[in-house]
């Protein structure tokens, strides 16, 4: 196989990877858990604060 | 004892802390050494017939101290806290993310002396000599240890899409610092690109391109990912497309680069299938900027009262500016009457003072409040006033560099009816001066701008904890 058919083949794969990611990223199956995925920036503020008081209270000292 | 094991189990703010301080430190040196060269430009009797103070030693101080001091002092700061709160956990490493730290400002600093000097590779954006590059991929690798150790130590299992853009950002950075800088050095201040003719230039600018599209476009999509969702107290608009964003967005950046060599000496279809891609790229960038905007969809009312919101938001409309501005300046014939005039310069300003600076300037004061334990910063108004000072110097900016640049174009392709050109380059230089003190008055908004942040900062930093009240305009998530 020479270089040019090799790219050609390689650029293709990608090409069809990219829709299978696609359809991959919109399907029914992945909602709920990307939905999550979305809303999980908002679940840490106990361990922030808790950083955030104990070197307060470390600096007091 | 109990101690150390309570510690593990806690976020490390204090490398987070040094890097966002440092980011308004270097910001107002670069963009200040920024200032004073556009004032040369203007005034060329600025320079002093002093050798350390020449446009051309200071031109590549500016831009790596707003790249590589401001910029990825950024984004060490942001990637360092946001991989620590999606992921949970601690950071990998307090040893190694102390090291990162030292390690970079002794860079920039490193940076701040040869240039000056004289001392360059003079590849663009990439001219500090071989010593400081091996430094760099010695700090870079180590970064790349503890952000990626980090997400491995993630206490949830999804990993969320602000760290696959930061991801990506450090694995290509990485991978463009080493090949772009391979050299034969002669001496300690001295090396030669182990490239030569059309291959050196092209791997340049494969390496500048990307600089532009990891760095400062994904590294700071991550940014966005995180702290527009978050200072708008609502999820991102499409987690889906979020998905979509990042795979086309690293799929399709790396070929854009042979833009930069339209009619060089770089084969044709090099250049054409640079075009193409540029091109292509304009759809990945505005799904990203839509999700980013669309998140306000429903809280429109926030941008009203929050000013931090509002650089995070009109920091998207720059973005969607430019990454529209960009893959026209692309094509073939567009670039004919663009390149090598001030219309570059300006396309250069839109993305880095509009999109780089106005998201790491909202990050950061979303930043500092959060990491010294305030709810909000100093005084909001201040926010209010570096936002209006920044937006007006930018616009200032970039307006006068596309009339300058377009009129630049215009003028060097003019020709008489016998074929001679109308305009000597000296007469556009002369058009251009007025332009160039309209340009230097911008640069004063923005950095009169970034020494107000500075005094917000420093008030902040320094009150008392919980002194800072919480008032209506503060955004509780």
């Amino acid at each position: 196989m020479d270089y040019g058919t090799y790219r050609g083949i390689l650029t293709l794969v990608i090409l069809v990877l990219f829709i299978v990611i696609v359809v991959w990223a919109y399907s029914k199956r992945t909602k709920g858990r990307f939905d999550d995925a979305a809303k999980a920036i908002f679940d840490d503020e106990i361990k922030h604060d808790n950083t955030i008081s104990k070197e307060e209270k470390e600096s007091e000292k | 004892m109990s101690q150390t094991v309570a510690s593990q189990t806690e976020y490390n703010y204090k490398v987070v802390r040094q890097f966002a301080i440092m980011t308004v430190i270097w910001g107002i040196v670069g963009m200040g050494v920024g200032v004073f060269i556009a004032a040369q430009l203007a005034w060329p009797a600025l320079n002093f017939d002093i050798p350390w103070l020449t446009y051309s030693r200071l031109r590549p101080l500016h831009t790596n101290a707003v790249i590589f001091a401001f910029g990825t002092s950024a984004l060490f700061a942001t990637s360092y806290y946001v991989v620590q709160r999606t992921c949970q956990t601690r950071l990998f490493s307090d040893k190694l993310a102390s090291f990162t730290f030292w390690g970079w400002q002794a860079i920039i600093v490193a940076a701040a002396i040869t240039l000056p000097l004289g001392i360059t590779s003079s590849k663009e954006y990439a001219e500090l000599e071989w010593p400081i590059d091996i430094a760099i991929a010695v700090v870079w690798v180590t970064y790349a240890v503890v952000f990626f150790g980090t997400l491995i130590n993630r206490k949830v299992s999804h990993i969320y899409v602000a760290n696959w853009f930061y991801a990506g950002f450090i694995i290509t950075v990485a991978v463009l610092h080493i090949v772009n800088s391979m050299a034969v050095p002669v001496s300690l201040t001295k090396s030669y690109s182990i490239y030569a003719g059309a291959v050196d230039a092209m791997v340049q600018w494969w390496y500048g391109h990307n600089a532009v599209g990891f760095l400062l476009t994904a590294g700071f999509l991550g940014m966005m990912y995180y702290f527009v969702p978050k200072q708008a107290g609502r999820p991102v608009y499409s987690y889906r497309l979020s998905v979509v964003h990042f795979w086309a967005l690293v799929s399709l950046y790396i070929w854009a680069g042979p833009h930069h060599l339209h009619y060089t000496a770089l084969p044709d279809w090099t250049q054409s299938l640079g075009m193409v891609m540029s091109v292509i790229l304009f759809v990945p960038s505005w799904g990203g900027m839509i999700n980013g905007i669309m998140t306000l969809s429903g809280a429109w009312h926030k941008l009203r009262t929050d000013p931090v919101l509002r650089f995070l938001v009109v920091s998207l409309s720059f973005y969607g500016m430019s990454t529209f501005e960009g893959p026209m300046m692309a094509i073939k014939s567009v670039n004919a009457l663009s390149h090598y005039t001030d219309w570059t310069v300006g396309h250069v300003h839109s993305g880095a003072l509009g999109w780089v600076a106005m998201i790491s300037i909202g990050a950061i004061y979303h930043l500092i409040p959060a990491l010294f334990g305030h709810a909000n910063m100093y005084s909001v108004k201040l926010v209010n006033t570096h936002f209006w000072l920044h937006t007006v110097g930018v616009v200032l900016y970039i307006v006068a560099m596309w009339i300058s640049g377009v009129m630049q174009g215009l003028m060097w392709r003019a020709v008489n009816s016998d074929g001679t050109l109308m305009y000597s380059f000296v007469q556009s230089l002369e058009a251009s001066y007025p332009f160039y003190v309209m340009r230097f008055l911008g640069g004063v908004f923005i950095v009169v701008g970034m020494l107000v942040m500075a005094y917000n900062v420093f008030r902040t930093v320094t009150a008392k904890s919980g002194s800072l009240a919480t008032d209506a305009n503060t955004q509780m998530a």
